[in-house]
């Protein structure tokens, strides 16, 4: 066999044997609207540990993180402070998320608005730009593994093809499984996301340069700014990080897939638990940094960042290996994935069609219905990752510029009993609207602040000050007793 | 529904201060520590620090939780 089949011989059997694994282990529960979306909500600390881990490491973090160290340098830091203070942020809401998830039956975000404010017209827009915002995040999963089988087969496939089979498996195994199989099939890629970045991000430095330290100094003679902000590029200065560090950690478990993972917890004391020790899991980020800086003087001239990583390994290592850390890379861009394809088809029928369009499904209607749009979805992000071109991080700071426009309605949602239906909702639009006019205006960084985070400042103040000035509402989390109407099954 | 109090509020702050608000007085190379360039190691020694921290807010947080419980109906 040459080079090429070996490796992709690899990581297809491994991609095979982990689908099978999960598919087995999700696929002995029977699957409802609820099971399906949230799993019944009984996962314990160790399988909302793995989901959410699961959610958390994926292409991004893998080939777009070292893509970034190798190309942008210094700004990169801002990935290690984000995904620590995001859970850190997170002790302080998502139990009390869960709190009123569970009294209210709530199965995905915008049930959230709709619960909160009495309003399905706002539940729907929430939705919607959920939706829409969910599309860039998948679109970088499928770039991702257009990437690893690119660089895999050394070439001979080309990445639309490599793309469009990687997502065909992807919509296959959403469809028949659910989130269960989707957990499980977490605690595989997990283990060898932490095997490759453990060998890779020591060995690397080490067969390069005999050591850590050794190819920082290295680095450093060759290149002195380049690990400092704002390192290879003119805008990413400490303005910008701060700005960027706040829009994400704040905007964090504003996606709506992470958001509904809060209801899959037993409890809300496993939601305060995981909020203490998953900053731990951070620490396997540096290591994949390492292998970007680490390619700045073994690859130099890569007109792709996000390619360093797979480039040095194939350059480093025999095709079998380079095998195992696409198969890696692949289930990090396939799990996340599946989620976030589940959760925009869970919201989009469940908060958008079924209200505004067919009132009358059924919760098994709107299941088939989720199942029809897993295709629709996975179809257009296909569509926007065959036909443009920027890197990983970019797409994802562009869908955290939008989700994190949720914030205010969240946080004044549970803690501020003076916000109004009208605040939030123009707070919201008025919030998605400046993202949108500064990303397509070019307008990003603007004044040397995160885009995204400006247009947060903006929906804060108006969110507040047109609460402020509309009619005080009734507050349905204060305590009182839920709507018998609406709590059904395991709440 | 159980809100966090002042002071895990402000344990959690800490992390904050040290990882994004000072980024101008560690965003350096130099001195490196332990083969680290001194950014790089300020960033994963707070990654390192943070889980201590918060199992303060932690039991803070349950300290409270339990007090307002005890009166009320049991667990979670």
């Amino acid at each position: 066999m040459d080079n090429s089949m070996v490796a992709l011989s690899v990581i297809f059997g491994i991609v095979l044997i982990s689908s099978i694994v999960g598919m087995y282990a999700g696929g002995r529960y029977k699957m409802n609207l609820e099971q399906w979306t949230v799993a019944g909500r009984g996962f314990g600390l160790v399988l909302v540990w793995l989901l959410m881990a699961g959610e958390i490491y994926t292409t991004f973090a893998f080939l777009g993180a070292s893509g970034w160290a190798y190309s942008r340098g210094g700004p990169t830091l801002y990935i290690m402070a984000y995904l620590t203070l995001a859970y850190v942020f997170s002790f302080y809401f998502l139990p009390q998320i869960w709190e009123v998830g569970k009294k209210y039956g709530m199965q995905t975000q915008s049930d959230f608005f709709h619960k909160r404010y009495n309003s399905k017209n706002l539940a729907a827009v929430a939705s919607l730009i959920g939706v829409v915002f969910i599309i860039p995040y998948l679109q970088l999963q499928l770039t991702g593994l257009g990437i690893i089988v690119e660089v895999a087969s050394f070439g001979a496939i080309s990445r639309v093809t490599a793309m469009l089979v990687a997502f065909g498996l992807v919509a296959a195994f959403v469809f028949v499984s659910g989130v269960r199989a989707v957990a499980w099939i977490s605690v595989i890629k997990d283990f060898l996301m932490l095997f490759a970045a453990f060998f890779i991000g020591i060995g690397l430095p080490y067969m390069y340069f005999g050591g850590i330290g050794e190819m920082f100094t290295a680095l450093v003679n060759a290149k002195p700014t380049h690990l400092t902000m704002p390192g290879a590029t003119k805008v990413m200065g400490h303005s910008w990080y701060i700005s960027t560090v706040l829009l994400t950690s704040f905007g964090f478990y504003m996606w709506p897939h992470l958001f509904s993972a809060t209801f899959t917890a037993k409890n809300n004391n496993t939601l305060r638990k995981n909020a203490v020790i998953m900053p731990l899991y951070t620490i396997t980020m540096p290591l994949i940094f390492f292998v970007g800086f680490t390619a700045i003087l073994v690859v130099p001239g890569l007109a792709n960042g996000d390619m360093a990583l797979l480039t040095i390994v194939r350059q480093s290592y025999s095709p079998w290996f380079l095998g195992v850390i696409g198969a890696a890379g692949a289930l990090t861009a396939m799990v996340p994935a599946a989620i976030l394809i589940l959760a925009a088809a869970a919201l989009f029928a469940k908060n958008f069609y079924r209200p505004m369009i067919s009132p009358g499904m059924t919760d098994d209607q709107v299941a088939r219905l989720a199942k029809v749009l897993v295709v629709v979805i996975t179809l257009v992000a296909l569509y926007f990752a065959i036909y443009s071109a920027t890197t990983l991080v970019n797409l994802l700071l562009l869908g955290y510029a939008g989700v994190t426009q949720f914030l205010p309605g969240v946080l004044f949602g549970l803690y501020w009993k003076r916000v109004t239906k009208p605040g939030v909702f123009t707070g919201l639009v008025t919030g998605i609207a400046t993202v949108a006019f500064l990303v397509l205006t070019k307008q990003d960084p603007f004044c040397g602040i995160n885009a995204g985070f400006f247009a947060l400042c903006i929906n804060f103040v108006v969110t507040i000050a047109l609460s402020l000035m509309t009619k005080a509402e009734v507050n349905p989390f204060n305590d009182g007793p839920a709507p018998a109407d609406e709590v059904k099954g395991s709440a | 529904m159980h809100k966090p109090s002042l002071k895990s509020i402000l344990i959690g702050l800490i992390p904050f201060v040290a990882m994004c608000f000072t980024v101008a007085l560690w965003d350096q190379v130099h001195p490196f520590v332990l083969g680290l360039p001194f950014n790089i190691f300020w960033i994963i020694l707070w990654i390192l620090i943070t889980p201590i921290i918060m199992s303060f807010a932690y039991r803070s947080e349950r300290t409270d939780i339990d007090a307002k419980d005890s009166g009320l109906k049991g667990g979670a």
